[in-house]
This record gives C-alpha cells, structure tokens and sequence, in this order.
C-alpha cells in the first residue's frame, strides 16, 4: 500500500469517526431545542384551548413562588387546575408532603376558588386550612407541603 | 428527581403528530454501518494488501443485524430515542473490527472476531426478546425481589464453583462450560439494578426524611442504613471469594448513586466514599492480589518483568498512538497481553490515537446521556431510577476499564460495554439497551387521549401503581 493511502486510510477514518459524532449531536440539539420548555409550562391544550374570551380584571397566571418547582407559571383558562403528585395533575408535584391528588383550583364566574381533595396534610391559604373552597385574592399564598403558589393578573 | 423536567411532549403543539424519529434512527444506523465496514477494509488492506472474501459475509451479518434491531424497534418501540441504537451499533462494529485487527496479528490463536460477531446476534436476540417480553418498564418492579435473587445467586454461582470452572487469570467469576465462558456478573449487575430501582422508590421517602443533621450535613437514621451496608457486605464478599475488584466497585458505585439519585442527598455519596475508603483499606491490608494490584497501578514500569508488564505495554501503546493513531492495521496493538478482551481500550488508542479514543469516549458519552435525558423526562419514579442506574452502569463500567487501561485506576477485571470481546458482557449489554430503548420510548411517547380521573379523591397518600 501506498504511503499517502495509508495516511489518508488514517486521518480519513479519524473524519468519520467524528462526523457520526457530530451527526448525532445535530439529533441532541434539534432535540433540545424542540423540546425546550424549562421552567415556565404554560397549561396542557386540554386546559386552556377551550376558553372563552377572558374578561380583562381577574388573575391570568398562577405562579409557583417556593418549592421544588419554583418558577412555574400557568396560564388560566376556563378549566379547573388539578394539583398533587398524580401525572394527569395540571401541576404535577414532585413534593414529599403533597399527596396524589391534593388540591383543585376552579373558576366560578371570574373568580378563582381552591378546594382541598382530602390530602393527607393539607391545603393553607394564607396560614388558613382550607376546609371547603376558598375564594383566592392575588398574591394571597396558597401553601401545599413545601410548595408555595399565587395567583396573578 | 425533583425539579422541573424538560419535556419535549409539552412544547408539541396541539393536533400535530409527536415525531417518532425513527427515519433520523435509520440514517445513523446506515452511518455506523458504513464506519464499521470501512474500518474493516482499512484494516485488510492496511495489513494484507487486499481484501478478504469474508468481507462480504460480515457486511452482510452485520447490516441485517442491525436492520432486524431497527424493524423491531419501529414495530415495537416507535418513539424511542433515537440515538441509543445507533451509538450501539458504532462501538460494537469497532470492537468487532478491532478483534478482528487482532486475529490478523495473532493468526495461530484461532479467529474471535468471528464468535464475536455470533454472540452479538445473541445480543441482539436478548434485545428483541427483552423489547417483546417487556412492553411496560413499570411491570419489571413487581419482580423486584425475585430479580434480586436471580441477581445474587448469578453473582455468587462462580464463588461456589470449584476453580477449574470458574476461575480465570486468578478471578473466580465465570462459568466455563463446554468451551463456553460466561461472566454471569454481568447479568447480575442489570437484574441489580432493577431491584435497586424497585427498592429506592420504595423506600425514598424514609431515606431521605428522616435523619439527624451532623456537620452541615445531613445524615440518615442508623435503621436506615442496613440496605446500604447489605450491598456493601455482599459487594466486599465478591472482592474476597471472587477475588474481582471489579465487580464489586461497579456495584457499590452503582448502589450509592441511585441512592443519591433517589434522595437527592449528598450525604449518601460522602458516607458511600466512607464505607468504600475503609474496604479499601481492609481489602488492601488482608489480600494480596489485592496490594499487588495497587502496586502495579502505582509504578507498573518497577513491575514490568512480572504484573505490571500488561499496563506499562497498554502505556507503551498509547504513547506509540499519539494524538492521531498509527492507523487502523498499522500499529502493534497485539503486545499487549489480552488485548481483546481487557485492553481493547489500548488497542483503539493506539490505532487511533487521542483523537480517535476521544471520540469513541463521546459515543459512549452521547448513549449515557440520551440514558440520563431519558430519566429526566420518564414520568414514573421507577423508570427515572431505572434509566438512570442503567446509564450510570455504563458510564462507571467505562471509567473504571479507561481508568484500568490509562493507568488512572489499579486494574480491574471488568469489560469494556460493547467493544471489548466477551459473550456474556456483550449479550447483557444489549439487554441494558434494551431496557433504555423501552423506557425511552414510555418517556418520549405522546401522552394517551385523556381519560376521565379515576375516584381517587378518598385516598389520601401516593397509590403505587406497579
């Protein structure tokens, strides 16, 4: 064999090797960048594609301001949010404390009450146990284990 | 485990089909497939001057193996990541096409290359089987415990086999029989960590509440700490009846990074670094394998007539390779002892240099971390657990043979995942994939047409779900 085929047999294969490599980060990146979400989620379709025209006064978002999932926004719709650890939750909690299905916000007219679903440790909405629903102001914090969220307009 | 996940199902926007990318999974395979036949050509010409008529046989072997791994997986696992495979294919087309290179070398120890190439179809049986028999990752947890079971008594088979079976190279860990050699550690390592898995998400919560903090950090309760102590008890056993440090490091390792994995405590890591540290120390004082080991990782050029002789011609080889190889047939990668199985990591680096090595180091990097992605975005706590002790499996198995073969690390008996030859560590392997291409498709397939919530407003805690 040639010396110069020999080479080229070397540093040839050297190329391939790395194509494939960066063939297979082009499928990480278009991955990434797909799917890229981080920590604002805005609603799953099924909860705010139906909405109707939402009146201009009323919150817009529900914020998760501590615990876990810190950061988290959701955009309100018409539908009740379902919160706990359960997967088909709106707001799944990865939270010790919560319990599976563990509360639910529903919009009545407008306004937004939260209801407790018999969770092992309770719903507070500002150092108040919620019993039955509670009509919830802006900025008012509702706490669930280690998670704290509020409502925005 | 906690945190928010990235989740590429909830950016897709309503109505529009979840792409499956199998054709892109294809387009790869094709792309391995290709490098590893060059490979093969490059070493028969580099070598003989022409090529072999074999050749044919094995494009052909090798191109249907892989194109029964894609139908399969598009039948049966459509959304699963599309990398896992390709990179598969790529690092054991080189293994074969290195082993290969190594027959040429060494013509009157009889061919591997070709046995190679029949337990990769094994593998590849293992992984159909695997992908048919298991259609919800979540139903391997309710076989937790008898997994666990299959997993110790595979490991302690070759403990309690006389040495004329078991025993090879002074490590009691296969089973040889009928001219067949197998390495049931490796099977036992992945049936290990499903049961840890199962384990853990069990038990997450107790390890990781309830605890008394000391120094900053937080420490567990005694109680807590027996399953811990019972891998470590059975991890050492290994060490001592099986004589491989190997295995039991791969194991403790695996064992302490799912616990810390699960709890999100890095207390696990600083008391797991503990209680290896003093083994450690114990093994190096009581056994003399053990110390001589040690020894040849310290200085293997003092040791060169004797023990040390395979690692300081594993460093010999890869100073010969330098940054860009010898090329592919143009080095010596066969003065290393047991450069097939062990030192295949050498022979790569000195046939293809840094460059070469670092990119066959960042396949295995892009298959961890499509694993790792993969339990980042898997709903259920058991597949996270899962997918990530099975790609830190690989991860640490690699590290602790590269650390072996660079001299980083005293030497151990384990394999190189996919590369190296070895039956056993080749066909569970394929089964550990296998396993990441289930649960991958489970994490990256659309979520199902919602149905109603069941009542279960009345139970109060987690329902498990097996």
């Amino acid at each position: 064999m040639a010396e110069i085929v020999l080479q080229g047999f070397r540093f040839g294969f050297l190329l391939l090797l790395w194509l494939f490599i960066f063939a297979a980060f082009r499928v990480v990146r278009a991955d990434l960048l797909g799917g890229r979400v981080g920590r604002v989620t805005s609603v799953p379709p099924r909860a705010a594609a139906p909405g109707k025209k939402r009146s201009g006064k009323g919150p817009r978002t529900l914020v998760v301001t501590a615990g876990p999932l810190s950061g988290t926004k959701i955009t309100l719709g018409e539908q009740p949010i379902l919160i706990g650890r359960a997967d088909d939750s709106t707001l799944v909690l990865t939270d010790d404390f919560a319990s599976s299905r563990h509360a639910r916000l529903t919009n009545r007219g407008g306004q937004w009450y939260v209801e407790d679903l018999g969770s092992t440790n309770g719903t507070y909405l500002d150092q108040q146990r919620v019993q039955g629903p509670l009509l919830i102001s802006p900025g008012q914090p509702i706490r669930i284990g280690q998670t704290a969220l509020e409502l925005r307009s | 485990m906690a945190g928010p996940t990235t989740d590429p199902r909830a950016a897709a926007a309503p109505g529009t089909p979840v792409p499956t990318r199998r054709g892109t999974e294809a387009l790869l395979l094709v792309f391995a497939v290709v490098i590893t036949l060059a490979a093969q050509c490059i070493v028969d010409l580099t070598v003989t001057g022409s090529l072999r008529p074999e050749l044919a046989t094995f494009g052909i072997w090798f191109t249907a193996l892989w194109t029964v791994a894609h139908v399969v997986v598009r039948k049966f696992a459509p959304y699963a990541d599309p990398l896992l495979l390709p990179c598969v294919a790529v690092l054991s087309g080189l293994g074969l096409v290195m082993i290969h290179r190594l027959d040429i070398a060494d013509p009157d120890a009889g061919a591997d290359a070709p046995v190679q190439l029949l337990w990769a179809t094994i593998g590849l049986l293992l992984f159909v089987a695997v992908l048919l028999g298991v259609r919800d990752h979540r139903l391997l947890s309710r076989y937790a415990y008898i997994l666990m079971l299959v997993g110790l008594v595979l490991l302690a088979i070759p403990a309690v086999l006389p040495a004329s079976i078991s025993e090879v190279y002074g490590a009691k860990l296969w089973i040889r029989v009928a001219g067949f050699s197998i390495q049931p550690g490796e099977f036992a390592k992945i049936c290990l960590v499903v049961f840890f898995a199962a384990y853990l998400v069990d038990k997450r919560d107790v390890l990781a509440l309830a605890s008394r903090k000391v120094m900053g950090l937080e420490f567990p309760r005694g109680r807590d700490l027996g399953p811990v102590l019972v891998v470590w008890v059975v991890s050492i056993l290994v060490l001592v009846f099986e004589r491989d440090l190997g295995s039991s490091l791969l194991l403790f390792g695996i064992f302490v990074v799912m616990l810390y994995v699960a709890t999100e405590r890095a207390s696990w890591v600083v008391i797991g670094l503990l209680m290896f540290a003093g083994g450690a120390t114990v093994a190096y004082q009581a056994f003399g394998h053990v110390q001589a080991r040690v020894d040849t990782w310290l200085d293997p050029f003092a040791y060169y007539d004797g023990s040390g002789y395979q690692v300081a011609q594993s460093l010999f080889g890869l100073g010969t390779g330098g940054l860009f190889g010898a090329g592919l047939g143009g080095g010596r990668p066969d003065a290393v002892p047991i450069a097939k199985s062990d030192f295949i990591g050498s022979a790569i680096g000195e046939e293809l240099g840094l460059f070469g090595f670092a990119a066959v180091i960042m396949v295995y990097l892009i298959l961890v971390e499509r694993g790792l992605r993969t339990s980042l975005i898997v709903r259920d706590p058991f597949g996270k657990l899962l997918a990530a002790g099975l790609s830190f499996a690989v991860a640490w198995q690699l590290f602790v043979v590269l650390g072996g073969v660079t001299g980083l690390l005293p030497l151990t008996g384990l394999t190189t995942p996919f590369l190296a030859y070895g039956g056993s560590s080749l066909v569970a392997n394929f089964g550990l994939v296998a396993l990441l291409v289930r649960i991958s498709d489970a994490a990256r397939r659309p979520a199902t047409p919602h149905v109603a919530p069941q009542r279960l407003t009345d139970a109060p805690t987690e329902v498990v779900q097996p």
